[in-house]
């Protein structure tokens, strides 16, 4: 098979997001991180499926060049399901906002993961309504001010990585729209993992919320305020690589190296692959400025997927069944004849 | 006891309880007994939303209706022939469907000052209180002389209670001379391999109801009812739910697809989603979803990659996959619709037949959407209607809906097993070929048929992009007001078009005169008995059914053309003949109508043929 490279995937369509819009970044990961995932996994062009739901974001497939499908509202999730049900050699990547998959779509959004369906699942969270000029979304930080919320929210936001955990989700990761290598490093992830992967981008919307992740993603203080989880490693941060997590009774606890008595020992070592999710969900919930925002692959754990589980129950069935045609069907049972 | 014989043309039979007696079951066996004797029948469960409605209440009465016959049966029957009431509530709500000469069967164990009590009756004579005192009533003691039969069989009285209705049904089968074989092979089947001590009890009880009959002088006749003159072959019973599912698994065999069903728990058309979880070893993939939208996305989604998609439900569920149907329309995918309509609106009454859905399966969408709609007419016909709609789908790409009605779903008759060598193949137009320049074009369609061809995703070559927005030919996404009229005038005359792949309207009678009957659906039975009933009083009159309703045959506007009067007969306010009126704004369309939750009666049917004939 001949290899893939950045320019198979993109479509001849104009990008149409505004400039300055995180979900550039987002759409030249995938372009890039796909070619990779191919090589490695022997995948051609035309087993790629990327579907969509509605908002800016859902734009995205009309700028690959794969098959596409850009739905409805809500309803990427079950859309990309019946896909890969229907054709489990087919591999789905969906494209959807915080509104479209946790506010509209949150239903099929939590059962997809709950069944462990084999897609992959990219959440372009810019807490924001844009396509529609500006209202709260279900991420919203409680008190944004909004055209729908002009005196400032009075609900609390999800925060998707404890609900993908709390699912009983078995990928999670988080990146940002600036870092555009761990965004690679995710999807390739998520392309290896056989199960509901998702990813969370931390997206800024140029027009309507600038500057929503801010905080955490300006160079000047991002090593300070974010810390990149990879299985196996310390869980080290910091500019100078002088911070770590430790363990605190049942929490977690941000530590100097080489302060208070505590070394490089007593930091914890990522373990992505533990089926137990209790520091998973303490990784995904850790917010600035107590702690530093987690991004990379925090979960990765094998289960049974439901497209195989169809597959499977399909097969035995068709073994032990003695009904192989609609006549077999029709004359099955109970039947009389009249002379 | 010597009993005198009557030999009956036909018979009806209700079967009525709490919904904890068993009647359904009591019901289904009579039946199936009848119809392996070589009857002619028709049922119609009628059963009350409760699963367990208080205990001894009007609101939780249970009643199955069977028609059985030598000739002519099409439907389940008007009034009965003979009344069995389980308790005092469903003689209560029963007794106004017996016939003047009706036999009631009652437990009078059941009579007692409390069951009186809380099904409503103000005396202490309940037949005398519902005006039926005349009928031959027949009061035995059934739940006592269950007791007795099994006093020696150790069982727990809750049990033993539960046998009750085969005691009835052995009475019934005495009465209407049928064998008991099929029963006694039923209970070893049922109980055989997880509670063979549950066999005999309940063989015991069948003999001893059957037994009692016979040696009661309160049974004045037995009936015999000749077998009918069927067409040779092998027959089975069949509901419509379990129709429609073989008829979309038969279709996907002729179309050499898998099939794929994504639906949402619904009364009452639950019985496809779950019929079709079983076979699995005819490659169906069912998904029980998270919700109805789920069901019909995942449909989608499974007829984007290649399979028959489905998503089956009932009225309340339609409207919550309204905006996915659009969906559907503007990506020109195949899609079967199952319908199964009941009583509107709302949750309306779940369990109860209606033909209200109509409008919404024609209308209930944004925009310029137009879904072809195919209707069922009987419970085995919803195999042909399934089928027939699948094939439509999948051959004019396009989502299609099928009527059907909880009547026939739940309803069954006796099938003539058809042969899958008589079907026709079914050809989806897939793509297989590039155009010259290598870019296939999604919307590009067949110069006859207006229909673009179907690629796959995993076909070499073909990727490219579907979605709600509106886009050009090329699959380009375009919002310039002449490609916009251009395909909304192109998906609308596509759909037309299937026009021409459908058979004709028929019709039975003369092609033209004062008064054609038109219906469409489930009352098809209950018409044509009246249709029937009309021309033996030397009347003149012609009958037309539509099983394809959007678009209509061909031939419609000359059919309706030939009579001076069109009477359209359907179990909604008028929803068909508005339809036929705005399409034919010339034909004389009168109306009858009913919105009961029930199927018509055929004395109603009849009285207003004859109204509409005066």
């Amino acid at each position: 098979m001949a290899s893939l490279s950045f320019k198979d995937f993109k479509s001849d369509q104009e990008v149409r997001w505004c400039p300055g819009c995180g979900d550039h970044a987002v759409l030249a990961a995938l372009q890039r991180a796909l070619p990779m995932v191919s090589q490695s996994l022997n995948y051609e062009k035309e087993r790629y499926v990327v579907v969509s739901g509605i908002g800016c974001s859902s734009r995205l497939p009309y700028y690959m060049d794969t098959y596409g499908f850009h739905s409805i509202h809500g309803r990427a999730t079950a859309i990309s399901t019946g896909i890969k049900v229907a054709n489990p050699w087919l591999t789905v990547w969906q494209a959807c906002g915080d509104g479209d998959a946790l506010a509209i779509g949150g239903n099929h959004f939590i059962h997809a993961i709950r069944r462990n369906v084999d897609i992959n699942i990219i959440l372009f969270n810019n807490q924001i309504y844009g396509l529609t000029k500006g209202q709260y979304s279900p991420t919203s930080k409680f008190g944004a001010i909004t055209k729908t919320s002009p005196y400032g929210t009075v609900e609390h936001p999800f925060n998707p990585g404890s609900l993908v955990l709390g699912a009983k989700g078995t990928f999670f990761a988080r990146s940002l729209d600036v870092t555009l290598k761990l965004t690679e490093e995710v999807m390739t992830a998520a392309a290896l993992h056989d199960g509901c992967s998702v990813m969370e981008m931390l997206t800024n919307c140029v027009i309507f919320n600038d500057g929503a992740h801010k905080s955490i993603s300006d160079p000047a203080f991002r090593e300070d305020r974010t810390i990149v989880l990879r299985h196996g490693e310390k869980m080290v941060f910091g500019k100078n690589h002088d911070k770590g997590l430790v363990l605190n009774g049942m929490g977690l606890r941000v530590v100097t190296i080489g302060e208070g008595g505590f070394t490089l020992d007593d930091v914890l070592v990522h373990d992505a692959h533990c089926q137990n999710a209790g520091i998973h969900m303490m990784l995904a919930d850790m917010k600035y400025p107590d702690f530093p925002v987690a991004l990379g692959v925090i979960r990765d754990v094998k289960d049974v997927t439901y497209d195989d589980g169809v597959r499977d129950q399909v097969k035995e069935v068709t073994r032990t069944s003695n009904i192989h045609c609609v006549d077999d069907l029709l004359h099955s049972g109970s039947t009389w004849e009249i002379e | 006891m010597k009993h005198k014989v009557v030999d009956a043309k036909d018979v009806v039979i209700r079967f009525a309880g709490d919904s904890g007696d068993g009647m359904q079951l009591t019901g289904s066996l009579f039946a199936n007994t009848s119809a392996i004797y070589g009857n002619e029948l028709s049922t119609f469960p009628d059963y009350p939303a409760e699963i367990r409605a208080p205990k001894g209440t009007v609101s939780g009465v249970s009643g199955f209706q069977v028609h059985i016959g030598s000739e002519n049966v099409t439907t389940p029957g008007d009034y009965c022939d003979l009344l069995v009431a389980m308790n005092p509530a469903a003689l209560m709500a029963n007794a106004k469907w017996c016939k003047r000469n009706a036999m009631i069967l009652v437990d009078s164990d059941a009579f007692d000052e409390a069951g009186m009590a809380k099904s409503g009756f103000k005396t202490d004579n309940p037949f005398l209180e519902l005006k039926v005192e005349d009928r031959n009533i027949i009061a035995a003691p059934i739940t006592s002389l269950t007791e007795e039969s099994l006093k020696d069989s150790g069982m727990d009285p809750k049990s033993v209670h539960k046998c009750k209705n085969m005691f009835t049904l052995g009475m019934a089968c005495f009465i209407f001379d049928r064998p008991l074989d099929y029963v006694l092979q039923y209970l070893e089947n049922k109980f055989g391999k997880k509670h063979p001590e549950m066999v005999a009890p309940n063989q015991k009880v069948l003999k001893d109801g059957f037994n009692y009959a016979a040696n009661l002088q309160m049974v004045p006749d037995t009936y015999h009812i000749a077998p009918a003159k069927l067409k040779k072959g092998t027959y089975r019973n069949i509901t419509g739910n379990q129709a429609t599912a073989w008829g979309l698994m038969a279709a996907a065999e002729k179309a050499h697809l898998q099939l794929f069903c994504g639906s949402y728990p619904i009364t009452p058309a639950t019985a496809i989603l779950e019929e079709l979880a079983i076979y699995k070893s005819l490659g169906v993939k069912t998904m029980q979803a998270e919700d109805e939208i789920a069901g019909i996305c995942t449909a989608i989604g499974a007829s984007y990659a290649g399979s028959l998609a489905v998503t089956t439900t009932s009225g309340p569920g339609l409207s919550l996959k309204s905006e996915a149907l659009g969906l559907a329309v503007m990506t020109e995918l195949p899609l079967v619709v199952v319908d199964v309509q009941r009583a509107g609106p709302s949750t309306g009454i779940p369990t109860k037949t209606e033909q209200t859905d109509l409008n919404q399966a024609l209308y209930g969408r944004n925009g310029e959407c137009p879904i072809p709609v195919v209707a069922a007419h009987s419970p085995a016909h919803c195999f042909d209607a399934a089928f027939s709609a699948a094939k439509i789908a999948l051959e004019h790409m396009t989502p299609v809906m099928l009527l059907s009605e909880g009547f026939l779903g739940n309803g069954s008759e006796p099938w003539l097993i058809p042969s899958m060598k008589d079907y026709p193949e079914i050809k989806p137009p897939f793509a297989t070929k590039l155009p010259q320049d290598g870019k296939f074009k999604p919307f590009e369609r067949d110069p006859e048929t207006l229909v673009p061809r179907w690629a796959l995703p995993g076909q070499k070559g073909f990727e490219h992009r579907v979605g709600g927005l509106e886009k050009n030919h090329d699959g380009v996404l375009s919002s310039a007001p002449e490609i916009h009229q251009m395909m909304v005038d192109e998906r609308a005359a596509k759909v037309r078009k299937i026009a021409d792949y459908i058979p004709e309207l028929k019709v039975d009678g003369p092609q033209e005169g004062n008064l054609l009957v038109v219906g469409w659906g489930g009352t098809y039975g209950h018409i044509l008995s009246a249709i029937n009933e009309v021309r033996q009083e030397g009347k003149e009159v012609s009958y037309a059914h539509f099983d394809y309703i959007f678009p209509v045959p061909r031939n419609t506007g000359k059919v309706l053309g030939g009579f001076r009067k069109v009477l359209v007969c359907e179990l909604n306010s008028g929803q068909f003949a508005g339809y036929l009126r705005t399409l034919f704004p010339e034909a004389e369309i009168i109306k009858c109508n009913k919105v009961q939750g029930q199927p018509f009666l055929v004395g109603e049917l009849v009285d207003a043929i004859n109204k509409a004939l005066e």
